[in-house]
């Protein structure tokens, strides 16, 4: 070897590194493309029949009929809306979680987010059905009271047991909580038999909305959230080092962590007490994007994850199926 | 000036003492291989001067505490090699090598053209350019061992430490690597301190040696002076023969009889 360049020595040409993770165009737009079909789709399709032509005038604020720009602006609009932002930030939370706990298989509600809001929304039915604070529907108010206090729980266990020292602890903290919240939740559920059907239809999840309100009450919450593991998305990449690695480069690993899984519960928590327990998205489009895209939370966690987060919010358990398929054949 | 000292270091791990009240002084540009049986304490020492354990004594690093250091200033001036890095799955060569350059951004920094320029360099040097692109999972043991050395590298560091840089490579990548080592090392002036297992190879590229027996310090010197049959036999239980060669160091030669 002849070298004797430094490594302090550094061109001034402007630097193009090979093999850094981009965020592919095609692939981008395929899913904006795909997000606005969805889009389409869920506002002209209903029991009430509403032509392009009037969802345009109502965008635009042109002539519309008043009885179609009333469904179109107190229902459909907002489920869209309401639709984009649910996919969107489960997606993201998931990728999150997966990152922060180096395992592809956790979800938003690995740490019992799921667990403590189906308590909170299952006791606001139960015992207080139709209550409203400020206006707001106690419903999503107690899910959400719940799902934070069952991640917060699961923290606090997590921490006490093994100091945090690894992710391992935590996602058992998480189990035993959502185990215990779900306990209460059976409980409740078997005493209170009048509530039963309503408590179903929340725990399974839904879009319907009632308007803008459930929008509004979220909105800051998912941006919050999105905007937090955003900004962390490099140091995301960071964690998938051993976590001697980590540290060995000045990251401080637990904070890391910690900001990480209280955005992602932040809005893990929102999206769940308006629209329920929506399985598999934050599983599924964070693995379609790894394998269309690539494994860098650069491009993982990135805007483009939101259009996808929408569509598979729609294609739901088949997806995943075809994803699990096709990563054991390559694994195979 | 980057010279390592260590003063009545010891650690311990939930309470069983690992390393005794170590006292160890590494110059600057020096290389020191830390030799011993498994279990010696080799790698905690490692991981204490990184500060990634808690440590009683005193470790310092250019004259400065570690212990008055913040995390990425430690990071500054300590790059650390594990035995076995993690390869996440995916990742290319230039992501990983620019993860080197973590301590040089602020919590949320984004890593600007000058960190891109230095990653770049560095995987020039080590003569990586065509695997730049691909990802970690397709290298092989020898080009992994490479892309985590430039990861080191790519942190400038004064201080490297390393955690036997060859466990899982064929003799003639072990030579291979420790080469590169030694011409980084002289090249830009690092301090090495490197947990070694293979003996021979410990003398030929150390400037000295360590043993450590127990997380005690059982002899420091020239490879000459440290490697003995004496004390490899009473260290490691092992039955072996010491050759001093001609200008070519010392070999430790198992025998069997």
């Amino acid at each position: 070897m002849t070298a004797t360049v430094t490594v302090s020595v550094v061109s001034e040409r402007p630097a193009a590194l090979a093999g850094m993770p981009r965020l592919p165009w095609p692939w981008a737009a395929a899913g904006l493309g795909a997000l606005v079909i969805c889009c389409a789709v869920g506002v002209l399709v209903g029991p009430v029949h509403i032509g392009v032509g009037a969802v345009v005038q109502a965008l635009i604020g042109g002539q519309v009929d008043p009885g179609q720009a009333n469904i179109l602006w107190s229902l459909r609009f907002p489920r869209v809306v309401l639709g984009v932002l649910v996919g969107g930030t489960l997606a993201v939370s998931g990728a999150a979680y997966q990152g922060v706990f180096r395992n592809p298989l956790a979800d938003p509600y690995l740490l019992g987010a799921a667990a403590g809001a189906n308590l909170g929304a299952t006791l606001a039915i139960a015992f207080a059905p139709g209550t409203s604070i400020l206006a707001v529907n106690i419903v999503p108010l107690a899910a959400f009271v719940g799902a934070g206090a069952a991640v917060a729980g699961a923290y606090a266990l997590g921490r006490s047991v093994t100091g945090l020292r690894s992710a391992t602890g935590l996602i058992l903290a998480g189990v035993a909580i959502a185990a215990f919240f779900n306990s209460i939740q059976s409980y409740v559920q078997q005493t209170q038999t009048a509530s039963i059907r309503q408590v179903y239809s929340w725990i399974l999840g839904r879009l319907v909305t009632a308007g803008w309100d459930d929008v509004l009450l979220i909105l800051p919450y998912v941006i919050l959230s999105a905007a937090a593991i955003f900004v962390h998305r490099r140091l995301l990449d960071a964690l998938t080092l051993g976590e001697d690695e980590v540290t060995s480069l000045g990251i401080p690993v637990r904070r890391v962590r910690l900001i990480v899984v209280v955005a992602a519960t932040l809005g893990t928590a929102a999206v769940v007490a308006v629209a329920g327990t929506i399985a598999f998205v934050g599983i599924i489009v964070p693995h379609a994007i790894r394998l269309l895209i690539g494994r860098s939370y650069r491009v993982v966690v990135a805007p483009a994850e939101l259009p996808i987060g929408v569509i598979t919010a729609f294609l739901g358990a088949p997806f995943f199926i075809a994803v699990m398929r096709s990563t054991r054949a390559a694994a195979l | 000036m980057s010279d390592v000292v260590l003063a009545g270091v010891s650690v311990a791990y939930d309470g069983a003492p690992v390393v005794c009240d170590l006292d160890l002084s590494v110059a600057s540009g020096e290389w020191l291989a830390l030799i011993g049986p498994n279990g010696a304490g080799k790698t905690t020492i490692l991981r204490a001067i990184a500060r990634l354990v808690p440590f009683r004594g005193a470790i310092s690093i250019g004259s400065r505490a570690l212990t008055e250091l913040s995390s990425r200033e430690v990071a500054r001036q300590v790059a650390v090699l594990v035995q076995e890095p993690q390869m996440p799955v995916g990742m290319t060569v230039s992501q990983y090598v620019l993860l080197g350059r973590a301590p040089h951004l602020g919590y949320l920094g984004k890593e600007s053209a000058r960190d891109r320029g230095i990653v770049r360099e560095v995987v020039r040097r080590l003569s990586m350019e065509e695997l730049a692109s691909r990802p970690l999972d397709r290298l092989s043991g020898g080009e992994r061992q490479r892309a985590a050395i430039a990861r080191a590298l790519a942190q400038q560091a004064p201080v490297l430490l390393i955690d036997e840089p060859t466990s899982s490579l064929d003799v003639g990548r072990q030579q291979s690597v420790l080469e590169l080592i030694d011409q980084l090392r002289r090249e830009q002036e690092l301090t090495v301190i490197a947990a070694m297992h293979e003996l021979t190879l410990a003398g030929q590229y150390a400037d000295r040696l360590a043993l450590l027996v127990d997380g005690r310090l059982a002899a420091v010197g020239l490879a000459a002076e440290v490697l003995t049959e004496r004390a490899i036999t009473e260290h490691y239980r092992a039955q072996v023969r010491v050759i001093q060669m001609n200008g070519s160091g010392t070999a430790v030669v198992p025998v069997r009889n």
